[in-house]
């Protein structure tokens, strides 16, 4: 059961700001949901092949050669903070 | 009323030069202007684009080129790029952004000389059922304005059924076109997986969704599933099978045609008025000469559980590209870690957050392969159920959904209520087939619309669009108008 559901660690994770109501609610909630999912241990996959994709494809490749991209501007255009052609971050390295 | 058109009709008075673009555009506009302030379809639209699309298609028209949408005007859900327009996911996460270029299906779109206008609502991030999760407000059901249009894609078909575009896209991760359609009584088809290419769609679940149109009949489906189809090197996913010409499957003709009715869909929470109408359809269906055939989906019952551990699974790794570095809004913060925190904190809504921490959570060390891995093994059991059932049958026949259009509230505050609710259009995904909902009646007090869906073997557009057009053809239901 999911009675170890950590909202905040798992918040923490997911790099997800949470307010005190929020992970009351979404706790509360969370724990509802996985209650539910939990239903899939009653099922038998004993030899059962995992499905990542329904109509798997392998080796998708595409030609090896030189098209244009993206122009620096455009890449830029929607960036909340840039400068000199560069997004601007907080400091990383002391 | 050039706006109530379908694709099909539009095409020929346009053709024959008895009407143009621009009025074909401007009615929409019109449209848009008398209703959309009751439906909210539209997060936004550029009229004045839009009219010089027209301008450019009635030039090309009076040149004599003929393209399969020439001077269409058809509008897009906020979740796929369209070069020069915003583009928000109805999230406030992605602030002011402007797409720089288009998607696949958008070029393709393009190429065939539609006019791509206009911003329509959706929960955000394509996560819900009911577009109550939008950011900016609610869609409205335009058969009741205190109903809900069904989601994700609620604005794609409130737009259709209100005669405020001749189509729209839209993006079915587990229903998000057929759920809607159904509830707002228009025509919503989500192709096979890797029939039409993802370029340019904003990724929920990426093992999932599938870009697909909604239109005024089934015709128009099939025309624009033509357009928007085929492999694409952009697209990894996208499967290079031939694509066929789809409106020459629609000759009526299903005599012989093997459904599926699996006796799984026909119980529980189903509504008595929709079970009635599905009843009826399947009656139609083999008065018009195809065989009923009773099958068996067993893990039906699993669905649900399956997919909100994949979906979350895999929109908690494509959501954590919203970072508040290259694109979108930004709350900052003393390092990148807070500043990543509290963008995110202060940009996704209640339903987003949740999903992503379901999904980090079933991904986490010591739940992975509890939950992760053994909802993928559930998986291959659902579509195993499909294939099986394929070897017997050419296509399946199921409600849309167990009830027609809830009321705005009515299961906002329950997540899990939510999730069930769509019971019947989420294994489609799982299995990867092709599945399209249409008309197939009406409750009677409130009138709302029933759903029929049709669902396919992996690449059977064509049976599936057939049987759909038979059936379609010989009954009233997509004539019917909303009543706005």
């Amino acid at each position: 059961m999911a009675a170890d559901f950590d909202v905040k660690y798992t918040a923490h994770l997911a790099r997800l700001a949470l307010t005190p109501d929020e992970e009351k609610k979404l706790g509360a909630q969370l724990g509802h949901i996985i209650g539910y999912v939990e239903k899939l241990k009653q099922v038998d996959v004993t030899g059962v092949e995992p499905t990542a994709q329904a109509v798997p494809m392998v080796n998708v490749t595409r030609a090896d050669e030189v098209r244009t991209s993206l122009p620096h501007e455009a890449a830029l255009r929607n960036a909340p903070k840039k400068a000199g052609g560069l997004f601007v971050v907080p400091k990383i390295v002391e | 009323m050039l706006n109530q058109l379908t694709i099909s009709q539009l095409a020929a008075k346009l053709a024959a030069r008895e009407v143009s673009a621009r009025e074909a555009t401007q009615a929409c506009l019109d449209r848009i202007a008398a209703v959309d302030g009751r439906v909210h379809a539209f997060l936004s639209h550029d009229a004045a684009d839009a009219l010089v699309q027209a301008d450019a298609a009635d030039k090309a028209l009076a040149a004599g080129e003929k393209k399969p949408l020439l001077g269409v005007p058809i509008a897009i859900k906020d979740v796929l790029a369209v070069k020069n327009q915003p583009l928000n996911c109805a999230s406030k996460i992605l602030g002011n952004f402007i797409s720089p270029y288009d998607a696949t299906a958008i070029e393709k779109l393009k190429a065939a000389g539609a006019i791509v206008f206009g911003r329509l609502n959706m929960d955000e991030f394509a996560m819900g059922s009911s577009t109550e999760n939008s950011a900016f407000g609610v869609t409205k059901n335009p058969w009741d304005l205190a109903r809900i249009p069904g989601g994700s894609s609620g604005g794609s078909a409130a737009a259709v059924a209100a005669d405020e575009a001749i189509a729209t896209l839209g993006t079915d991760t587990g229903g998000s076109i057929r759920q809607p359609a159904a509830l707002c009584g228009c025509v919503g088809l989500k192709p096979t997986y890797g029939r039409i290419s993802r370029y340019g769609l904003v990724a929920f679940a990426s093992s999932l969704d599938q870009i697909g149109p909604f239109t005024k009949d089934v015709r128009d489906a099939a025309t624009m599933l033509g357009v928007m189809s085929g492999v694409d090197p952009r697209d990894s996913t996208s499967v290079p099978q031939p694509v066929p010409d789809y409106t020459k499957a629609l000759d009526g003709n299903i005599k012989g045609l093997k459904l599926g009715l699996p006796k799984e869909y026909m119980v529980g929470g189903l509504d008595p008025e929709v079970k009635a109408a599905v009843d009826a359809a399947v009656k139609q269906l083999e008065k018009l000469g195809a065989e009923i055939v009773e099958i068996s989906l067993p893990h039906t019952e699993h669905a649900v559980a399956v997919y909100y551990i994949i979906a979350t699974a895999e929109c908690s790794a494509n959501l954590a590209r919203f970072d508040g570095i290259r694109y979108g809004a930004r709350v900052d913060g003393a390092d990148p870690i807070e500043l990543y925190a509290r963008t995110r904190g202060a940009g996704f809504g209640p339903e987003v957050k949740r999903r992503i921490i379901l999904g980090t959570y079933v991904l986490s060390s010591g739940y992975y392969d509890a939950y992760y891995l053994r909802a993928q093994k559930v998986r291959t059991l659902i579509r195993n159920d499909f294939l099986k059932a394929y070897e017997k049958v050419d296509a399946i026949i199921t409600p849309t959904t167990p009830t027609a259009a809830f009321k705005i509230g009515e299961k906002s505050d329950d997540p899990l209520q939510m999730y069930l609710s769509d019971i019947f259009t989420i294994s489609c995904n799982l299995a990867g087939i092709p599945g399209l909902s249409l008309p197939c009646g009406f409750t009677k007090n409130p009138k709302l619309p029933i759903g029929l869906q049709l669902l396919g073997k992996p690449f059977g557009e064509e049976t599936v669009l057939k049987l759909a057009h038979a059936y379609e053809q010989s009954t009233p239901w997509h004539k019917e108008k909303a009543p706005l």
